[in-house]
């Protein structure tokens, strides 16, 4: 049985490959969920046609970062998995629930005559859902988990709570904001002429919700206090500095009509923002219980999974960037296949 | 009363439901990618373009199908965590890796190269097509190669010793991924996957056939069906019975339910019907052929077999189920078989694209691989009971600490969604099938042009 374990520091590489693959699923799949929460609110059947179009090829593809994610954190950390999962058990279900309604609707709005609407409804509704349901698990992770021994115990609704209400809104108008700005790359006329102002006007939301999130959960817990406002201080100043400057970027390159900068100011935002919290919770995988090496398999799995990611990631990445350089472009309003 | 309500079983009752609904549609994309590949293949050596017309009439179904396979599976990789969080805690690290390997080389690649199968018609060559829709198909056969090794291995499970904590810690990964039940189960799995789309194509071949529709494409799908039911029907026979004797090392307890036998008995006689009563530990009203099981499972007609009396009641997997789900499996395949001699007989004559009995016949099969499918996973699934791993950690020991009526209103909550989803998506396939396929030549250019949601970048320059 091979075993990397004394030469390098498993469960941190794990605990990076994982957060790798959750900020992934977030930026990709989050334009994906942001756009359908914009849905209904497009001006007309035709852009609904044309914003469907523009991620119909690749919101499968988006999804599996989330199969990684839970896949992967199921096989590299199993007991943070154990605990997390029946703790978020309400959210969980409900964000499947959600993702279900999502994905059939790429089928079946287009297969539909009479019962469009229905489907419309589902991938809004389904968009919505899944994108508030990622707010609250994410909050109510990181207001921190009941644990006795290798269990979940707190109670079935100890994630609902307001923190975790207003990280629910932040995210969906994060993704709201990814939406807009991937519609302004991705599309032209009456609907990117709409979708850069919702661009605008969800912008204000982001900042007052990061501004929220970034305010409050220093006072969660006394060490991610420290940790900011103490010792570290000027290190880790450049996180909200840059996140300003990006903000800045995102506003300037919206007023001055650019197509792709707005959008690629909104992935950094994010991943700012997600850079922002992986400072706070770390090293907890369940905050303030369980850390990475608390949880993590054995090093024997986190081997063989560790050469199956160097050899599979790059491959993945490539062949995925290649899709979307096949679909590149604008998108039309016509379907079927 | 809901606090009564008891959380294991309502675990397993959820789990069998989602799981139950997820493979029903793997198990056919399986087998359509990797027909549709040879369909292009076949269109792109031939340049017959009723192959290309094939080819986009079933990528449209294989679509609904996909969407479904892939938004199911999803929460299956959530449910482990959520019902069975003491399983993942103490088997992560043995079955966790596979899965993760699972969606490294299949998810990934099947996801990604859908959207170009679909939608790149006009926007990649032809063989570029051609490869999207073979890694496809490849993304399939390594999905199912992972999830069969997982669940191989909790059938047979070895390679691995339990620490202190009851946490299960491999020791040969050769052994965790081969284990004795393995190659049996991929295989017969694989092969039922292509069974099950051989089927419902050739199925809604005979139907078109019988509507005096689309004759040209009708008789490829039921033709190259019907190569399926003559060559891979008995083959699968063969593995069948190859895995129950590998279930006879392995599991006998399993076997003497699928058999219905209580006693340990010499010449054992084969059960056609029965009613296994458990509480009585007993069969009632019995047809049997006698010494047959023991002739198939021995191969000799006074080999021994043991009974179930043989292990305590709680060490049992439960009878019936089991019991009954073996017979509609094998009685399908039976009929699969029996499709297939028919067909050669037809083909001798040169009657298999006129006999309107055989294509009734055909139509009504359509279903039949799905139920020869899900019956087979009842009798290996419910027969691994009492246990998740088997032998080694109890069902019992192995669910989260949730309460049950939380369980049992996700349930309903599945329930609901998944029928609502079944029937539309039934019905939206029902209606492409009914709608037919699109052989206007230039309406059919026309329309494979358009076939992209993206406008072309090369048309825009120009």
């Amino acid at each position: 049985m091979f075993s990397f374990e004394n030469l390098i520091d498993l469960p941190l590489i794990w605990g990076a490959i994982i957060a790798t693959a959750v900020l992934l699923y977030v930026l990709l799949d989050g334009f994906d969920l942001g756009l359908g929460a914009l849905f209904p609110f497009a001006p007309s059947d035709k852009c609904r046609d044309k914003m469907m179009n523009s991620i119909a090829p690749f919101w499968d593809g988006n999804e599996t970062w989330l199969v990684l994610g839970g896949g992967g954190l199921f096989a590299a950390f199993p007991l943070a998995y154990a605990i997390v999962m029946p703790a978020m058990y309400i959210p969980v279900i409900l964000m499947l629930l959600c993702l279900i309604f999502r994905g059939v609707a790429f089928e079946f709005r287009f297969k539909s005559d009479k019962s469009r609407i229905l489907w419309d409804y589902a991938f809004h509704f389904g968009s919505l859902g899944a994108a508030m349901m990622q707010g609250m698990i994410l909050g109510g992770i990181v207001q921190g988990v009941t644990v006795d021994g290798r269990s979940f115990s707190g109670g079935a609704f100890d994630w609902l709570t307001a923190f975790s209400f207003m990280t629910g809104l932040g995210v969906v108008c994060g993704y709201v904001l990814l939406g807009a700005t991937w519609l302004i790359m991705k599309t032209d006329g009456d609907t990117q002429i709409w979708a850069r102002r919702v661009a605008k006007y969800i912008s204000l939301f982001v900042v007052i919700f990061m501004g929220l999130v970034s305010l409050w959960v220093p006072y969660l817990d006394n060490d991610i206090n420290l940790r900011w406002f103490g010792d570290y201080f000027y290190f880790l100043l450049p996180i909200p500095v840059i996140t300003a400057l990006l903000f800045g970027g995102l506003i300037y390159s919206l007023k001055k009509e650019k197509e792709v900068m707005p959008f690629v100011c909104s992935l950094l935002i994010f991943f700012m923002g997600f850079l922002g919290l992986a400072v706070s919770l770390w090293p907890y995988t369940v905050p303030y219980e369980v850390t990475i090496w608390d949880s993590a398999s054995a090093p024997e799995s986190l081997s063989l999974m560790l050469v199956g990611v160097v050899i599979m990631l790059p491959i993945i990445l490539a062949y995925t960037a290649y899709c979307y350089y096949i679909f590149r472009g604008k998108v039309s309003d016509e379907h079927h296949y | 009363m809901l606090t009564e309500l008891d959380p294991v079983l309502l675990a397993r009752i959820q789990f069998a439901f989602t799981v139950s609904f997820h493979i029903v549609f793997p198990a056919f994309t399986i087998g359509l990618a990797s027909w549709l590949a040879v369909v292009e293949g076949l269109w792109l050596k031939t340049g017959n373009d009723t192959y290309k017309q094939v080819y986009k009439f079933w990528v449209k179904i294989f679509a609904v199908c996909f969407g479904m396979g892939v938004v199911s599976g999803v929460v299956l990789s959530y449910q482990f965590g959520t019902n069975w969080s003491v399983f993942s805690d103490k088997v992560g690290p043995v079955i966790g890796p596979l899965l993760g390997y699972e969606v490294l080389t299949a998810f990934f690649l099947e996801a990604s190269f859908l959207g170009v199968m679909l939608f790149g018609w006009s926007r990649v060559s032809n063989k570029m097509h051609f490869i999207s829709t073979l890694m496809v198909a490849i993304g399939t056969l390594f999905s199912a190669f992972w999830i069969l090794a997982a669940n191989s291995w909790m059938q047979t499970p070895q390679g691995f010793e339990i620490n202190a904590d009851g946490i299960f810690h491999p020791t040969s990964w050769m052994e965790v991924i081969f284990t004795p039940s393995f190659p049996y189960r991929f295989v017969h799995m694989v092969l039922a996957a292509y069974l099950t789309t051989a089927f419902t194509v050739g199925g809604v071949g005979a139907w078109y056939l019988l509507k005096k529709r689309h004759i040209p494409h009708a008789r490829i799908m039921l033709g190259m069906a019907m190569i399926m039911a003559v060559f891979v029907a008995p083959t699968q026979l063969v593995v069948g019975d190859l895995h129950g004797l590998n279930t006879l090392e392995h599991q006998p307890a399993k076997v003497a339910a699928m058999e219905g036998i209580w006693e340990t008995e010499r010449g054992a006689d084969l059960r056609l019907f029965a009613i296994p009563d458990e509480d009585a530990e007993m069969n009632h009203y019995e047809v049997v052929i006698p010494n047959a099981a023991s002739l198939i499972l021995t191969h000799h007609a006074d080999g021994e077999i043991k009974g179930l009396k043989e292990w305590a009641k709680e060490d049992r997997p439960p009878v019936a189920i089991v019991f009954w789900s073996f017979r509609i499996m094998v009685g399908l395949g039976m009929a699969m078989i029996l499709t297939g001699i028919l067909a050669v007989i037809l083909h001798l004559r040169k009657k298999l694209f006129d006999s309107r009995l055989f294509h009734m016949w055909c139509a009504a099969l359509t279903p039949a691989g799905f139920i020869a499918l899900l019956a087979g996973w009842f009798v290996t699934e419910v027969g691994r009971q009492p246990y998740t791993a088997y032998g080694v950690l109890r069902t019992s020991e192995s669910v989260s600490p949730v309460l049950g009526e939380h369980v049992a209103l996700s349930l309903l909550a599945f329930i609901v969604v998944y029928t609502v989803l079944f029937g539309a998506a039934t019905y939206y396939i029902l209606k492409l099938i009914g709608r037919g396929i699109e052989t206007d030549k230039e309406g059919f250019e026309e329309h494979s042009k358009v076939a992209t949601p993206f406008k072309n970048p090369k048309e825009q320059e120009a």
